[in-house]
């Protein structure tokens, strides 16, 4: 089954940058195994949700807003895609996430097939 | 054979294997719905078959080689692709035809295994703790949708939609059907039980007529316990859990008085506790502690046995509930668990020293607005004779109480004070 991890981190955490990821411990370790296992069909690291643009449209007009959908505690960092047996699978990848460790949190979501 | 006993046949047949012709049915078509309805298709044609074909000698196998048979059926009109077929035809070559001569063969149906990947995946922690419940009581023990609305006190439709949903989610979010593995497993089991325990404590809440459905919940976790107890032999906790619910329910008839009025543990009618029960649920305890791995069910078993065991209230050993509530400290790191203690310490030793600890719980403030904090610093003024202290602090527990029955006990309590 496919599941979508939502990579959560609290606001005005630490934001690593990708170098400082590639030289994380947690991470590479945590990289490596999903690699070697072939778990993730894909994902992206998010910037910050102060870099987000908000787009509504009500009739005909197009409305912007600075920032993210809603304001929480939480924002997503990153987006991951994998392919497990099941729920049990996908919650294990999860409480691996160093973001997990860190804090964070992690949203996991079946992909609608 | 009469009418009335193939009737009876029938229902305790399905008392008895319900819950296992579900679990099979589960398993060989993935479908939880199909199972259910294809169980409930078995147990009407045993209704109308039993009475002319006698009564089989294995009504388990018989009903789930009928509801196999019918689940066939079912999938069979409903092929339409060819993905459907093939999966219809690998479930005819996995589970053939019932065969009469076959029943020697405890094994063939994979019996013990569906039952506990049934709980395993009722009580999954991805489902909200309400859903585990339902879908326990359901699919496992097969009370009916209304008769779980009633004892929940849920509107039908609430408790309809609540087994919908989660049903839903242990498809779409692909929760597996199976016993979890190894290291999962201490934890889930933790889980399981834990749903029981709630079940038992759900009915043993309820005391009077009008809930008499809520106490029907209590056997229903005595009956769920001895399913898990049975399949779980290793587990000393799945004993304890049994043993636990056993001994507090050998006491249930005697909790409250005619009237409905509470009676305290001190107070009872030993005599008309039930000694079977009490018997059986110190033997259990005594099993598992042999196997040497306490844990909370067995240690709270312990504590219930010392108060089951004793011959009058002045011959409870309070010294021994004390070390077990310190000793249930390290399963179970929760206020209540210190309130208890301080009872124990302050039966075992003096009031004082109760009071002493109980001054500590006040003052850590986790249990501000628990009803029990107030009336446990009054039963021990109360034992000291420190009347007008208890009185005032009866008083400060009956602006916190909700239960109907407590508040009546309070309210006596409170009067005898105010009059001493």
């Amino acid at each position: 089954m496919k599941y979508a991890l939502f990579i959560c981190t609290p606001v005005g955490g630490e934001e690593l940058s990708p170098e400082e990821i590639a030289d994380d411990p947690r991470f590479t370790s945590y990289i490596e195994e999903v690699r070697s296992r072939d778990i993730v069909k894909g994902g992206a690291r998010l910037r910050p949700s102060t870099d987000a643009t908000t787009v509504r449209v009500q009739g005909d007009e197009v409305l912007l807003s600075d920032g993210p959908f809603v304001e929480s505690k939480e924002y997503v960092a990153g987006i991951d895609i994998i392919e497990v047996a099941d729920l049990d699978e996908a919650i294990s990848l999860a409480s691996r996430h160093p973001a997990a460790l860190g804090g964070g949190s992690v949203e996991v979501r079946p992909v609608w097939e | 054979m009469g009418v009335n006993d193939v009737e009876e046949a029938v229902a305790a047949a399905f008392r008895e294997e319900w819950g296992q012709v579900v679990a099979t049915l589960i398993r060989v078509t993935g479908d939880w719905d199909l199972a259910e309805e294809c169980a409930q298709d078995a147990f009407a044609q045993a209704l109308d078959r039993w009475p002319r074909d006698g009564v089989p000698r294995r009504p388990g196998a018989w009903l789930t080689t009928t509801a196999r048979n019918r689940a066939l059926d079912v999938l069979r009109r409903e092929a339409v692709g060819a993905a459907k077929l093939r999966e219809v035809a690998v479930l005819a070559r996995d589970d053939g035809p019932y065969d009469p001569d076959d029943e020697d063969d405890e094994d063939d149906s994979g019996v013990t295994d569906d039952r506990l990947r049934l709980i395993f995946t009722c009580c999954h922690p991805a489902l909200p703790m309400e859903a585990r419940v339902a879908l326990t009581l359901r699919t496992l023990a097969g009370l009916t949708t209304p008769e779980i609305a009633r004892a929940f006190l849920v509107p039908e439709a609430t408790m309809a939609q609540r087994l919908v949903r989660a049903k839903r989610k242990i498809r779409n979010a692909g929760i597996p059907y199976r016993v979890p593995p190894a290291h999962l497993l201490p934890e889930r089991t933790t889980g399981v039980l834990g749903v029981v325990y709630l079940l038992f404590n759900e009915g043993y809440a309820a005391t009077s007529g009008a809930d008499l459905l809520r106490t029907n919940l209590c056997a229903e976790a005595i009956r769920l316990a001895r399913v898990l107890a049975r399949l779980m032999p290793d587990e000393p906790e799945a004993l304890g859990l049994l043993a636990l619910l056993l001994l507090h329910d050998a006491r249930q008839g005697t909790r409250v008085d005619a009237a409905g009025e509470l009676v305290t543990l001190e107070d009872q009618d030993r005599t008309a506790w039930d000694r079977a029960a009490i018997d059986e649920g110190a033997a259990l305890l005594e099993t598992a502690l042999r196997r040497g791995r306490p844990g909370p069910y067995q240690i709270q078993a312990a504590i219930a046995a010392c108060h089951t065991t004793a011959a009058t209230a002045e011959e409870t050993d309070w010294a021994d509930i004390a070390a077990l509530y310190g000793e249930l400290r390290h399963f179970v790191p929760s206020a209540v668990v210190e309130l208890n203690r301080a009872v124990a310490v302050g039966m075992a030793e003096e009031p004082e020293a109760g009071l002493a600890l109980l001054a500590e719980l006040e003052k850590a403030g986790d249990l501000a607005g628990y009803h029990l904090l107030p009336a446990t610093r009054a039963d021990l003024l109360r034992r000291m004779g420190r009347t007008g202290e208890a009185a005032e602090a009866y008083a400060r527990a009956l602006d916190l109480v909700e239960n109907d029955a407590e508040r009546r006990f309070l309210e006596k309590r409170l009067a005898e004070c105010r009059s001493a």
